[in-house]
């Protein structure tokens, strides 16, 4: 096999293994809806909404470290 | 000082607004000042014969590209940073004397850099390779901007309270990322004083690529440069402004993090569509213009992720000017990156390469996206960092019936020129001699050229208007930190 064709094989699998991943992290956001800390992921639109800086924080950072 | 509550501290904020304001009238003049050669070619030596080498066309092209995509758009997109980074990170610049240095010392040598750059450039010294014309020293200067920019960032997030980044930060990221990796490997280069043996000029250096390989790697950089400074930071910013100013949640943040992901990884690959029909190899020009049509995806779901986010509130767009200017923003990014794709097809390539309709391409994208959504940016941003209420609302509204005008001139007239001289160039008879010659197509073009400046020149009036209303802000009616909240107050 030539290098081209190598090239051009591993190209078309490489394509293949990315469309399944990135269909796979679709069908994963829309089944599960929240993620790992069991935040749902529409709640994150409120970091932008209530961002002064008095506001609680949707996933405050020292909570999570004294985890 | 020790009893005052914490607050946000937007000082490198305003410098860099500034900046933009700035950077955006020399940018656009020059631009305008180009568009009048086009149409009218005496222009070139409007100051006589003795300057025409300071004047002319060729010398004032890369000034403006430079000015408005590294000036204007790069200062916009730092002051918006500086800004939305504190907020959604939930910390203060205040909190950290050294971050706070280092954006200082960011401005500053950006400031320095602006003006070697215009310096350079006024006097012919360029590596004349397209967005990436600064010779080697400037290039050091612009790694270590580059480098100061990362530690805002990433020393931002270091200290942040929210544990999660904002989609906005996400793409501040990639942008931050992608533009350090195109960046260095476009600008390899070797001062020519050293590539010769000691003969060449050490100023001026020569590319470590040549032929076919620099163009490969030029247009790389040049899609990309496209990729991570107009679209991604700019898409980082109505992320924020848009659901802010409006007060709606995004319609679906989930849609948001498949479409980062998907840009991200179509993006690169679609540079091979400047390229078609070159000596490149095949396959990349067929990748280029596959990867270009998949490309509107991604793109489309950003921007129809933001249309919806204004679901059912219309009425906010009928009211407000400034969510108006966000609204046609991500219209005109739906359009630009449908347009681009139609463009990329090879066939259709064939008549739009090297004419205006490219030309016109880039501007409904740069002119509607990216300046739209920058004025919006900081229109939002003024009220908040000066903590007045903006200027005028019926300026606001004035301007931008201006501007869309503008753009809209500006681009029916280079799809309708870029057409024109497409089929001009490739018409011929029976026997394959061709039809028309260069200045046949030149003559029927006058009249379309002469449009475009004059969109161009309105665009421009809009600009200036924006920044006297910015400038009027600074001293408008001081506002209460609940009249912040979502709405900017706006004067009459
Ligand atoms: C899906 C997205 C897009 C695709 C597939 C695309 C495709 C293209 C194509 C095919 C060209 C012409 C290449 C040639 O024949 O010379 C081009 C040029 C260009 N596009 Fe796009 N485009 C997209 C979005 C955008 C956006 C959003 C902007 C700016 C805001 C933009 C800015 C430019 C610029 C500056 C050039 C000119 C480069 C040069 O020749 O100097 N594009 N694009
Ligand atoms: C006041 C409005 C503006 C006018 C009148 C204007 C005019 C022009 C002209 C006449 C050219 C040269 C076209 C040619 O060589 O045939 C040009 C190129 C270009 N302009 Fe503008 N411009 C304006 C604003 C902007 C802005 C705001 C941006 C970016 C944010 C921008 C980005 C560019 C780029 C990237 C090119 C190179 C295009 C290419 O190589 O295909 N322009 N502009």
């Amino acid at each position: 096999m030539s290098i081209a064709e190598l090239q051009a094989y591993g190209y078309v699998g490489a394509m293949v293994v990315l469309v399944f991943i990135s269909y796979g992290y679709a069908y994963h956001l829309y089944t599960k809806k929240k993620d790992a800390s069991g935040k749902d992921y529409e709640e994150y639109s409120n970091m932008a909404l209530r961002d002064d800086i008095t506001d609680t924080p949707v996933s405050a950072r020292s909570e999570h470290k004294k985890k | 000082m020790e009893n005052r509550p914490l607050e946000y501290d937007y000082t490198v904020t305003k410098m860099f607004m500034f900046m933009t304001i700035v950077l955006g009238i020399v940018g656009m003049l020059i631009g305008v000042i180009l568009a009048f050669q086009l149409a009218y070619p005496g222009v070139n030596t409007i100051l006589g014969e003795g300057l025409a080498e300071y004047t002319n066309f060729s010398r004032l092209r890369p000034l403006h590209t430079d000015s408005v995509a590294f000036g204007f758009t790069l200062s916009g997109i730092f002051a918006a940073w500086f800004y939305i980074g504190q907020r959604v990170l939930k910390v203060s610049m205040a909190e950290s004397k050294f971050l706070m240095f280092i954006g200082k010392l960011m401005f500053w040598l950006y400031a320095v850099g602006v003006v070697a750059i215009v310096v350079s450039l006024f006097m012919g010294i360029t590596t004349s390779k397209e967005y990436a014309e600064f010779e080697w020293p400037i290039d050091i200067a612009i790694v270590i901007i580059w480098v100061l920019f990362g530690i805002s960032i990433f020393g931002l997030i270091g200290i942040r309270r929210e544990k999660s980044l904002y989609i906005s930060v996400w793409y501040f990221i990639a942008g931050f990322l992608g533009v350090a990796m195109l960046y260095l490997f476009n600008n390899m280069e070797v001062p020519t004083y050293f590539a010769s043996g000691g003969v060449g000029s050490i100023m001026h250096s020569v590319s470590m690529y040549s032929g076919t390989n620099d163009a490969l790697v030029q247009w790389w950089y040049g899609h990309n440069a496209v990729a991570f400074v107009f679209t991604v930071p700019i898409v980082a910013m109505i992320y924020y402004f848009l659901p802010k100013e409006s007060g709606q949640a995004i319609y679906s943040y989930k849609l948001s993090l498949l479409s980062f992901w998907g840009l991200m990884f179509v993006y690169l690959w679609a540079g091979g569509h400047h390229l078609i029909y070159s000596t490149v190899p095949d396959w990349v020009q067929t990748m280029g213009s596959i990867f270009s049509v998949i490309l509107i995806l991604p793109s489309w779901g950003s921007a129809i992720n933001m249309l919806l986010t204004m679901k059912g509130e219309w009425q906010q767009v009928a009211s407000s000017p400034l969510i108006k200017f966000m609204v046609l923003g991500s219209t005109f990014y739906m359009f630009s990156t449908l347009e681009g794709p139609i463009q990329a097809i090879k066939s259709v390539n064939a008549i739009a390469h090297f004419t205006d309709w490219i030309v016109g391409h880039v501007h409904d994208g740069t002119l509607g996206w990216v300046g739209f959504m920058i004025m919006a940016a900081l229109y939002h941003m003024a009220p908040r960092v000066f903590k007045r209420e903006l200027y005028s609302k019926s300026l606001m509204a004035t301007q931008f019936w201006i501007q869309t005008l503008g753009v809209v001139l500006y681009f029916t007239s280079m799809w309708i020129a870029g057409i024109t001289q497409g089929m001009m160039w490739r018409a011929h008879d029976e026997f394959g001699n061709l039809a028309y010659s260069f200045i046949d197509t030149v003559t029927v073009l006058h009249p379309y050229y002469t449009i475009r400046a004059v969109g161009g020149l309105l665009y421009l009036v809009g600009f200036i208007m924006f920044a006297y209303n910015i400038y009027k802000t600074m001293s408008a009616r001081p506002v209460e930190e609940y009249e912040l909240q979502n709405a900017s107050p706006m004067g009459a």
